[in-house]
């Protein structure tokens, strides 16, 4: 086992935006969180980072190194920061001013994972919802984690894209044996890529294996009534396999 | 003469060179506006000196410390932005400075500074204070980037937005209190904005922002301070006009 998650809570302002959350992780998963809007999702991850207090218990069998990618954040375009120097904000105090070749191998290196090497030299402003995703996944890779937390990975970015990101991601996983989790609201990809699935709605709703645990009756639970044509979709696709 | 001239090109150069790279992170915030507004708050703590008779160097700084506090403190309360905050004590003060201010020459002199007549106690206190700015800026200088890209993206990286942004106007106050003295009160928020701002028209990376902010920040406040000798006008403003010059170049460059 790689992490347990034990009867979390977490309180913001007073009241329980996560309570009684329970689950574990295996090293090399890749785990889905899913649940409607509000459902304490990015708090579950940042209870994870231990970002903010909480009550319950998180243990990890192994000393691990998380990296994070936030759901899309607000930032000033034309701010002057390029992919290069973002990723050298990581790096020790005074090789933002006298970085060494090494170094910038370094950071070649993790943006060829995620195929954007070319873009080292660009303003971060500049670059486009795909590819400032892209840089971020790279950005974290660079710290060499062990887990990887993504929020909402694909928010913002157009169809192609997002299917590219998730083969990627599962390239990340496979060829670098890195645990993932990542929160989705989309319940396709969830089939597809994840081999474990958290259902939260500020409460625990389900865990397991996809096929298993995301039943019709399950999801009309988490997300209300008016999830039918989600449903509908995967119990086809689920009858044929 | 010779000696206080020389003296007065250092205390230039260093307030000149700590204020812009200070100012690269004011303007990226978009505390421009605070930090032009936030000198105004020192003026009841001058007026105050001047009526009790203690320096108004000090007056100045005790009101700008409390200034800093309260807005950080009322920021936590409300939902207001910071510079709305600031624009509340920035009138307040105004007002309060008004009714107090004695038509006294000190006051006059924080108003429009005195770098040419600045005596050697605080000619020396100015390069001090103006090197613990600049030193502290850059030890900062990565949780100041992080936190004036995104407030989210530091938060995620774990870093507390609430120090680093009380950190950043500490710095404001402590750069507004040497300022001061150098090119009072009314001309101080030039050296914060006015350097970055060009830089920023030119620059395309954080670094070359940063050298080029820095590099207009000393050469202005030299070449204005010659030319005010040579012309025999007021240092303060002829300082403020070549940062302004600067600026309409930066503008030329980046149309070409």
């Amino acid at each position: 086992m790689f992490l347990e998650v034990k009867d979390l809570s977490v309180k913001i302002n007073g009241d329980y935006v996560i309570e009684d959350v329970s689950f574990d992780i295996e090293k090399g998963d890749i785990v889905a969180i899913i649940g409607p809007n509000g459902a304490g999702k990015t708090t579950l991850l940042h209870a994870i980072m231990g970002l903010i207090p909480y009550e319950g218990n998180i243990h990890w069998h192994s000393v691990a190194k998380i990296g994070y990618v936030p759901q899309r954040f607000k930032f000033d375009h034309t701010y002057p920061l390029t992919v290069e120097e973002l990723f050298l904000l990581k790096t020790g105090q005074r090789s933002f001013w006298f970085s060494s070749n090494a170094q910038i191998n370094d950071i070649k290196k993790a943006l060829s994972h995620t195929g954007v090497e070319e873009l080292s030299g660009k303003r971060v402003g500049e670059l486009s919802m795909g590819q400032l995703q892209r840089v971020f996944i790279a950005y974290s890779l660079f710290g060499k984690p062990d887990l990887l937390l993504f929020d909402e990975p694909t928010a913002g970015i157009d169809i192609g894209s997002e299917m590219s990101i998730y083969g990627l991601l599962r390239e990340i996983n496979h060829e670098l044996g890195i645990t993932i989790v990542l929160v989705s609201h989309d319940l396709s990809i969830v089939y597809q890529y994840a081999n474990n699935v958290i259902c939260i709605n500020r409460k625990m709703a389900c865990f397991g294996m996809p096929s298993q645990v995301l039943t019709p009756e399950q999801l009309k639970e988490l997300y209300g009534p008016h999830i039918g044509f989600y449903e509908h979709d995967h119990g086809d696709e689920e009858d044929k396999s | 003469m010779e000696f206080n001239l020389g003296l007065s090109f250092v205390v230039g150069a260093v307030v000149g060179v700590s204020a812009a790279l200070l100012g690269i992170f004011i303007v990226l915030y978009r505390l421009s506006l605070a930090g032009d507004a936030l000198s105004h708050v020192a003026l009841p703590g001058i007026g105050i000196a001047v009526l009790v008779g203690i320096s108004p160097t000090i007056g100045a700084i005790v009101f700008l410390f409390a200034g800093v506090i309260s807005i950080i403190m009322i920021e936590r309360y409300t939902t207001l932005p910071i510079d709305a905050i600031v624009g509340v004590f920035f009138t307040t003060s105004l007002a309060i400075g008004a009714l107090l201010a004695p038509s006294s020459e000190e006051l006059l002199e924080s108003l429009f500074g005195e770098i040419t007549g600045i005596s050697a106690i605080n000619a020396i206190l100015g390069i001090f204070f103006g090197l613990v700015v600049i030193a502290l800026t850059l030890y900062k200088y990565k949780d100041f980037t992080r936190l004036t890209l995104s407030t989210d993206f530091a938060q995620s990286e774990g870093q507390s937005v609430e120090s680093s942004e009380f950190a950043l106007l500490l710095l404001l106050t402590v750069m507004i209190a040497i300022g001061i003295k150098i090119v009072g009160i009314l001309l101080l928020g030039a050296l914060i904005i006015i350097p970055p701002a060009a830089a920023k028209n030119i620059g395309r990376s954080l670094r070359t922002v940063t050298i080029l902010a820095v590099s207009i920040g000393f050469i202005a406040v030299i070449v204005g301070m010659v030319l005010a000798n040579f012309l025999d006008l007021q240092p303060g403003p002829m300082i403020v006009l070549t940062n302004t010059a600067f600026f309409i170049l930066s503008l030329i460059i980046r149309r070409s």
